[in-house]
């Protein structure tokens, strides 16, 4: 297939991806947003779902102070100003889309055509909260029905791998994200980090990513913030975990190798990771540091980003 | 004018031209809130797949859909038969007149056409003089614009021999009136148009180089999704199942043409290229395009690779050449045209220059290598100003303009605001000319205007699109004789 359409498949899902998750993030901070300070962590909640989607720098550039709900809400779902909001995904998606038409199936390319158009009926500033939800619904909707198409609809030939490719790449990098942004309530009891409101930060997070129901069938115990850490790190079964995404991404470039016939720079960075996630556990993690661990993590991904880049997509 | 105009189903009464019959009845017996629905429905059908195009100059529509009109235009089988055959006499003499201009210019040496019409054209490209293309093919897709007057005199409009457009209409159209009106539909015999894109195949591989292997790999050349055209390559691309490539898609080396893919280069045989002669070298020709792939005329003078249409191809669709056709489809085939040119005034000649002057409020002007319906006078609609603006330009630069009659172009019933009323049509039918043969789909593209007694069809200015027709029709013999038979007694 041709660089430039493995290239856009790749992005295409990131950018969907990257909708869901951000607005997922929105969610969330919304609703932890609503409790009485207390409550609340010591921190500016929307100042962390800004840290959590990488903007926040990008954030004080253009406001020059610290974030509301109305300022940080329309700087992650409809800024102009910020190549991650919502919106600027769904249009790049929508234009890589439209430049790999053939690529797609004819579900895959209605759906994000769809979401595209509906788009319009969202605006910032004139958003009370029912609508706000709405929006992320749709948001979300579109995500499950464009990756649910994209399961069910594509040949699976490298057109698919990549696709897939995109999805985990950026799953993996949100996933690690939204952690390390609340990595300080995720350490055991005995530091001084945290406390008993903790308790809304770790359900926040699993409801971040639709996991609340899945901690309790794996764990069968009540909210422990390192028992969290280790479902989204090291929990295969949780599809939004890291060791989950890396299992993707080993299997789908391996795919790709078999069917070009020859394993690159790629494939050995993925399952470099892969070994190092599955041969860990989450105590080792913590005695090394959490957030080192994270941020190791995250400049592993980006480079595995730019090694599939390199040997694929130009 | 209008008055007069005649009808595609009505001819100039209240008759039922052959082919309409059933037409005119679902037109009678359907209530207008089942049409506006439909024409709702068949709207929402575009948009949702997405069948759009990008007006130039228009920031707000960036997209906009090409208006789709639900009731069909009909061309009776026999009406077809003989349009298909002088459009293959035009196409082979068309071929004819680009293989000679670029070798030994027989048809100016003859006098058949000014030597400065055709060696100083801006279309003209002096980089293929000369040059042999594999099997002789210059243009391999025309698009033949047609108009009707009355029910026996369709003329040609104009020749679109460099890279027509709007083939993607013609077939969706046919897929949307399928899925809105099966039944209307299954009471007729119409020819399918769905085969288009494996004729087109057909047509391309046909053409390959002969150091081609024996799959030639095709592919499609787009400027990319800024293109006004293109959601058509990429509709195309994936109908002929070939990859759609942008200019940085596509690379030369020792004058082959390969593409990057994720495997690595692969050697690439045939391209339908949707990108202007200006633009598709950067070596060659406009310095600053980055829509085109430098080395790539170079490695098509070699024979390495097949470009379709060929460069150069615009000589021959250039509106004062248009002009001399008839004389260079007898000069090429000894046959008289089959299908005639519009009457026309070359503005470059005084007797006709001061004819034009001396009636413009009667005539249309157009440039000679204008296109889209940019740049053009209808003098029975244009304002004193517009047209003494005109008269200007004609008198500063005589030889870029044409002239010809007002036409009454036939009108098809159309459904618009106030019901079913009569607009007028053309007709673009695609002609694909391969080493292998001319193939022509039946039908074409209907372009209609849908503002009440306006003659501009272009999509650019608020022309849409109708589903185009060829239907059987039963003989009255035919018919007769069934009937006789049903009532014969049995032995």
């Amino acid at each position: 297939m041709l660089s430039r359409t493995a290239d856009s498949l790749f992005w295409l899902s990131r950018y969907v991806e990257r909708a869901e998750n951000t607005a997922r993030i929105i969610d969330t901070a919304s609703r932890l947003a609503t409790l009485p300070s207390g409550y609340g962590a010591s921190t500016n909640e929307w100042e962390s779902a800004l840290a959590a989607t990488g903007c926040l720098s990008a954030f004080k550039d253009v406001y020059g102070e610290d974030p509301t709900a109305e300022s940080a809400v329309d700087f992650l779902a409809f800024s102009p100003a910020n190549p991650s909001s919502i919106k600027n995904c769904l249009e790049v998606a929508r234009f890589n889309a439209r430049a790999v038409r053939t690529a797609l199936t004819a579900e895959m390319w209605e759906t994000i055509n769809s979401a595209w158009l509906e788009l319009k009926n969202y605006g910032p500033g004139e958003l009370d909260l029912s609508q706000l939800a709405d929006f992320l619904r749709f948001v979300k909707r579109t995500s499950l029905a464009f990756d649910g198409s994209a399961y069910r609809t594509m040949l699976r030939n490298d057109n698919y791998w990549f696709s897939r490719l995109g999805v985990f790449i950026e799953r993996a990098d949100a996933t690690a994200r939204l952690i390390d942004v609340k990595y300080h309530v995720l350490l055991p009891p005995e530091s001084h980090v945290g406390g008993g409101i903790d308790y809304f930060q770790w359900s926040s997070i699993l409801r971040a990513v639709s996991a609340q129901t899945s901690y309790h069938w794996v764990y069968r115990q009540s909210l422990k913030p390192w028992l969290v850490a280790d479902l989204m790190i090291l929990n295969t079964q949780m599809p939004r975990s890291l060791a989950a995404c890396y299992a993707s991404l080993t299997r789908n470039l391996d795919q790709i190798a078999q069917g070009y016939g020859r394993q690159g720079a790629s494939q050995r960075a993925a399952r470099s990771t892969f070994t190092r996630l599955e041969s860990t556990d989450i105590d080792t993690i913590i005695a090394g540091g959490l957030h080192e661990f994270l941020a190791e993590f995250v400049a592993d991904n980006s480079r595995l980003g730019a090694l599939i880049t390199e040997q694929y997509l130009v | 004018m209008v008055a007069t105009a005649f009808d595609e189903m009505s001819a100039f009464g209240t008759e039922v031209r052959p082919g309409y019959e059933i037409v005119a009845n679902w037109l009678r017996d359907t209530p207008a809130e089942i049409l506006t629905q439909r024409q709702h429905e068949a709207e929402l059908l575009f948009r949702r797949i997405g069948i759009t195009f990008n007006v130039y100059g228009d920031a707000e529509g960036e997209e906009r859909l090409i208006p789709f009109d639900i009731v069909p235009r009909v061309i009776a089988r026999p009406e077809w038969e003989k349009l298909a055959e002088g459009l293959r006499q035009r196409v082979t003499a068309l071929n004819m007149f680009l293989k000679d201009v670029y070798s030994k210019g027989e048809v100016v040496k003859a006098g058949i056409i000014p030597e400065d019409l055709v060696y100083k054209n801006p279309c003209y490209r002096p980089e293929m003089q000369g040059i042999s293309l594999p099997h002789d093919i210059w243009v391999s897709i025309a698009g033949i614009d047609l108009v009707r007057v009355d029910p026996d005199t369709f003329y040609v409009l104009e020749d679109n021999a460099r890279t027509p457009s709007g083939v993607s209409y013609m077939l969706e159209n046919r897929e949307v009136m399928l899925r809105l009106f099966p039944e209307l539909c299954s009471h007729h015999r119409i020819a399918p148009v769905e085969n288009y894109a494996d004729e087109l195949l057909a047509t391309l591989k046909s053409m390959a180089p002969r150091t081609a292997s024996a799959d030639p790999n095709v592919c499609l050349l787009t400027p990319g999704p800024f293109n006004s055209a293109y959601y058509e390559h990429s509709f195309l691309a994936d109908k002929l199942g070939t990859e759609l490539v942008e200019g940085s898609d596509l690379y030369v080396r020792e004058n082959v043409v390969y593409m990057r893919t994720t495997e690595g280069p692969k050697r690439v045989d045939v391209i339908y290229r949707r990108i202007d002669d200006d633009f598709i070298d950067p070596l060659t020709f406009r310095p600053d395009s980055i829509l085109g792939v430098p080395g790539l005329i170079s490695a098509y003078r070699a024979g390495n690779v097949t470009l379709a249409n060929a460069v150069g191809t615009g000589v021959a669709d250039d509106k004062a050449v248009y002009s001399y056709m008839p004389e260079i489809i007898r000069f090429y085939t000894g046959k008289d045209a089959i299908l005639n040119n519009v009457p026309t005034w070359r503005c470059r000649e005084p007797d006709a220059l001061k004819h034009v002057l001396d009636n413009l409020p009667d005539l249309v002007v157009k440039e000679v290598d204008g296109s889209g319906g940019y740049g053009m006078l209808v003098g029975p609609k244009a304002d004193k100003a517009k047209i003494e603006a005109f008269r200007a330009k004609l008198k500063a630069h005589p030889e870029k303009f044409i002239a010809q009659p007002t036409l009454a172009l036939s009108t098809c019933p159309t459904f618009v605001d106030e019901g079913i009323a009569p607009r007028h049509v053309d007709l673009r039918p695609y002609v694909l000319n391969g080493a292998d043969g001319v193939r022509i789909v039946p039908g074409g593209l209907t372009r209609v205007a849908l503002q009440e007694g306006s003659l501009v069809v272009n999509s650019s200015q608020g022309g849409g699109t109708k589903d185009t027709w060829v239907v059987d029709v039963a003989s009255p013999k035919v018919a007769q004789q069934h009937q006789q038979q049903q009532s014969a007694p049995l032995v």
